[in-house]
């Protein structure tokens, strides 16, 4: 009988405390401030200044999301994670969501109990090698030594690649991006290989970026974005929400410069007006108030600028949109509707 | 006292008497102990599972027979990424003993040597040795490892340097060795048919040897007549095996590495990884041993020495015979601590790539599966074994000389 109870008060202490980590939504209104989860610095994506101040493609999602939840874009902390730290990071409840180059994959979203927020950045893998090399495709690989992060997609597609084409390679694991480009340009490997945006990310920051190519090859499909614990719908939703209001800025045409002005009064355009808070209550349905959106995309911008500011053709990582171009203009970038 | 009590009426048992009578009272602080321990172990465990199965990921260990997906690049036994996560923890096992092994070995030769060093009489070798001690064993050995492989990477030429009419860097040893930053290339014996009767009779001069070492030993204690013995073991090492590979037509040849394509082919390849584990490892263990071997030897009274040079024994007869039989049951036990310690440390081998059981089981595939705890678990057991396993070796190699009592 006492062993029962005992055994009892065990189970409401667990799942007391499994309780605990439903309610995120509450944690970080408690807390005041959002714990992101982002890389250990990848220049454009995520990387601190100067000042050390988190800035990047994939920090601004947390920016957006934090000003939405908290209304305070500088209200995140962040934890810079490596590829095989995020998971536990997350699941274990030290960070309130990843914004980390995370491709979305069937056995992450599933058996490892995450929530995909939607996709900011559709990638694919690719290689880089110095053009002393004097290769043009990956094809020719056979025999090189590859440097690869371990715990990530990158190391299960290259061993795909290379079994499929009949190729040998010797990996060589790492842990971070910066010991991938010591090893990298000291020329202990020869190849090294991730998605397309870190290795065009990866070369910005090498002294003589154009002593490097990238190959032509795409090996496989990385769409990256937020993501979150599974069972928390509540969170998922503000965070993929978030994401998808600066999707749905850019294709509606509200920028940074002309938010103010969109918001003082409804415009004619019914969604806009939705998703800034004029009319209806979208905030509300997801326990935040009516100017979450405006927020958000006031931050840092809309999803273009974002781009163009960190990542784009104007920047020395210079991406093109390319895929990530919105759904209007051939790309793959699209937002369900706000209503 | 008990006199007294004796002749006193036996007081009833109180409750109270429970904490206050120093008969019960270790017994009841034990059971409360026992008690709290097992509350809280409890506690955790049930927390633990209640929490695994509200994330949705109760305890399981099927993942372990998936495909892996991933490549290792150094693997002891035939590995590919279509085999599963247990053989990929094989993979990994294998490579931290090989690692803990060569550690142990090299950091027992090195101690040994800078500890005799530290006692030597002359000042500045024994200065030397102290320098050498302190100066490693007082900065963490994760920094040692990084520091040895940030060398490697940084002074060594890449085999594209080895490429060319006008080579910037070049092989040595005539052509037979390669120090790359990708590791170090080295000849590797070939066997071809009848190499193994060349192999067998090696064996057999080891076994040849040890018989001879124990007949030499009777005859010197049945007629008191040395024979150099170290020589003559010298001579059954080589001279046989020496005979039969020249008898059977030289059966074993060497496969040397040259440079095919983008790296070296051929011959062993040393990681650089693995000689940095192994290095850094056995150079910072070296230094505890070093100080055993110092303080067995100086445990050892003088009055022995003496004794010993009062019968007449040489120097070396008297290390041999008298001192180091006494110092090395100090210097056992510190040194199965020792070799506790550095399989332990191997698991630093992840801050240099090394792929050793921490980076298998406990890092990619434990990423990969997202099976933290059963990964975790399956890797402390992995270290249990090793680390009972090698004490239950030591401990039976240190009763074998320890002082037998008669
Ligand atoms: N998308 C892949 C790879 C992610 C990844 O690790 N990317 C690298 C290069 S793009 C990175 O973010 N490195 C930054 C760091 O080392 O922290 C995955 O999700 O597994």
């Amino acid at each position: 009988m006492k062993k029962s109870v005992f055994l009892g008060a065990l189970t409401v202490a667990g799942l007391a405390a499994s309780w605990a980590t439903a309610g995120t939504l509450d944690d970080v209104k408690a807390k005041g401030f959002l714990q992101c989860g982002v890389s250990t610095g990848l220049v454009g994506f995520a990387a601190p200044d100067a000042n050390g101040n988190w800035a990047g493609f994939d920090v601004s999602v947390c920016r957006a999301v934090a000003a939405a939840v908290l209304g305070d874009p500088q209200a995140v902390k962040f934890t810079p994670t490596t590829g095989k730290t995020r998971f536990t990071a997350l699941a274990s409840g030290e960070v309130d969501m990843l914004a980390r180059n995370t491709t979305w994959t069937f056995t992450r979203d599933v058996d490892l109990k995450f929530t995909f927020d939607g996709v900011n950045y559709y990638d694919g893998q690719g290689f880089m090698v110095p053009k002393s090399l004097g290769v043009s495709s990956a094809k020719e690989l056979d025999g090189a030594t590859v440097c690869i992060q371990t715990g990530t997609t990158t190391e299960l597609n290259l061993a795909d690649f290379f079994r499929s084409n009949n190729m040998k390679y010797e990996p060589v694991p790492i842990e971070t991006n910066a010991e991938a480009q010591q090893q990298f340009l000291s020329g202990a490997c020869d190849v090294y290989t991730t998605d397309r945006s870190g290795l065009a990310a990866t070369r910005a920051a090498f002294e003589k970026p154009g002593d490097y190519v990238i190959l032509p090859e795409t090996i496989s499909k990385e769409p990256l974005g937020p993501l979150t614990r599974q069972g928390d719908d509540q969170w998922s939703d503000i965070v993929r929400w978030t994401l998808n209001a600066l999707i749905s800025a850019e294709e509606l045409g509200i920028t940074s410069a002309n938010i103010d002005e969109m918001a003082k009064a409804k415009t004619k355009n019914p969604e806009i007006n939705r998703i800034l808070g004029t009319a209806g209550d979208l905030g509300g349905m997801l326990g935040l108030d009516k100017k979450w959106a405006y927020r958000a995309i006031k931050a840092g911008g809309n999803y273009g600028e974002l781009f163009e500011k960190y990542i784009g053709e104007k920047t020395a990582i210079g991406l093109a949109r390319g895929l990530n171009a919105q759904w209007k203009k051939g790309g793959l970038i699209y937002s369900p509707p706000f209503r | 006292m008990t006199a007294i009590s004796d002749n006193e009426p036996r007081a009833a048992f109180r409750l109270s008497m429970l904490i206050y009578d120093t008969r019960y009272r270790s017994l009841t602080i034990q059971v409360v102990a026992m008690v709290l321990f097992m509350l809280g172990a409890g506690w955790l465990i049930s927390n633990a599972a209640a929490n695994l199965a509200a994330l949705g990921k109760p305890l399981s260990f099927g993942f372990l027979s998936q495909p892996s997906g991933y490549d290792i690049n150094q693997h002891l036994i035939a590995y590919n990424s279509q085999m599963s996560h247990a053989r990929a923890a094989l993979v990994g096992l294998l490579n931290t003993l090989l690692v803990s092994v060569m550690g142990c070995v090299s950091a027992t030769i090195i101690g040994v040597f800078i500890g005799v060093l530290r006692l030597s009489k002359n000042w500045v070798v024994s200065r030397l040795a102290a320098f050498y001690i302190e100066g490693l064993r007082n900065v963490p050995v994760l920094l040692w490892i990084v520091l040895a492989m940030a060398i490697f990477i940084e002074t060594l030429p890449a085999p594209r340097a080895f490429r060319g009419a006008n080579p910037s860097a070049t092989m040595y040893l005539d052509n037979m060795v390669a120090f790359t930053n990708r590791g170090f290339y080295i000849p590797k014996p070939v066997f071809h048919s009848g190499s193994w009767l060349v192999v067998l009779v090696f064996f057999l001069s080891l076994v040849g040897i040890v018989v001879f070492g124990r007949w030499a030993r009777k005859r010197f204690e049945d007629t008191g007549q040395l024979l150099p013995t170290f020589w003559i073991k010298l001579g059954i090492f080589f001279i046989p095996a020496i005979l039969f590979y020249f008898i059977m037509g030289h059966p074993i040849t060497l496969d040397y590495p040259a440079l095919k394509g983008f790296n070296f082919k051929g011959g062993f390849h040393l990681r650089n990884s693995l000689i940095a584990l192994w290095l850094a490892l056995s150079f910072y263990t070296a230094t505890y041993i070093a100080e055993a071997v110092r303080a067995g030897i100086q445990a050892v009274s003088k009055g022995q020495t003496e004794a010993a040079y009062a019968l007449g024994l040489r120097p070396t007869r008297t290390t041999q015979l008298i001192i180091l039989p006494q110092a090395l049951r100090i210097i056992i036990p510190v040194l199965i601590s020792q070799y506790l310690n550095l399989t332990k440390n191997s698991s630093l081998a992840i801050a240099v790539g090394y792929m050793d059981i921490t980076g298998t089981l406990g890092g990619i595939t434990l990423n990969q599966t997202g099976r933290e705890m059963e990964s975790l678990m399956l890797l402390m057991a992995a270290y249990l074994v090793i680390s009972l396993s090698v004490s239950s070796v030591m401990n039976w190699y240190n009763n074998s000389v320890k002082l037998k009592e008669r």
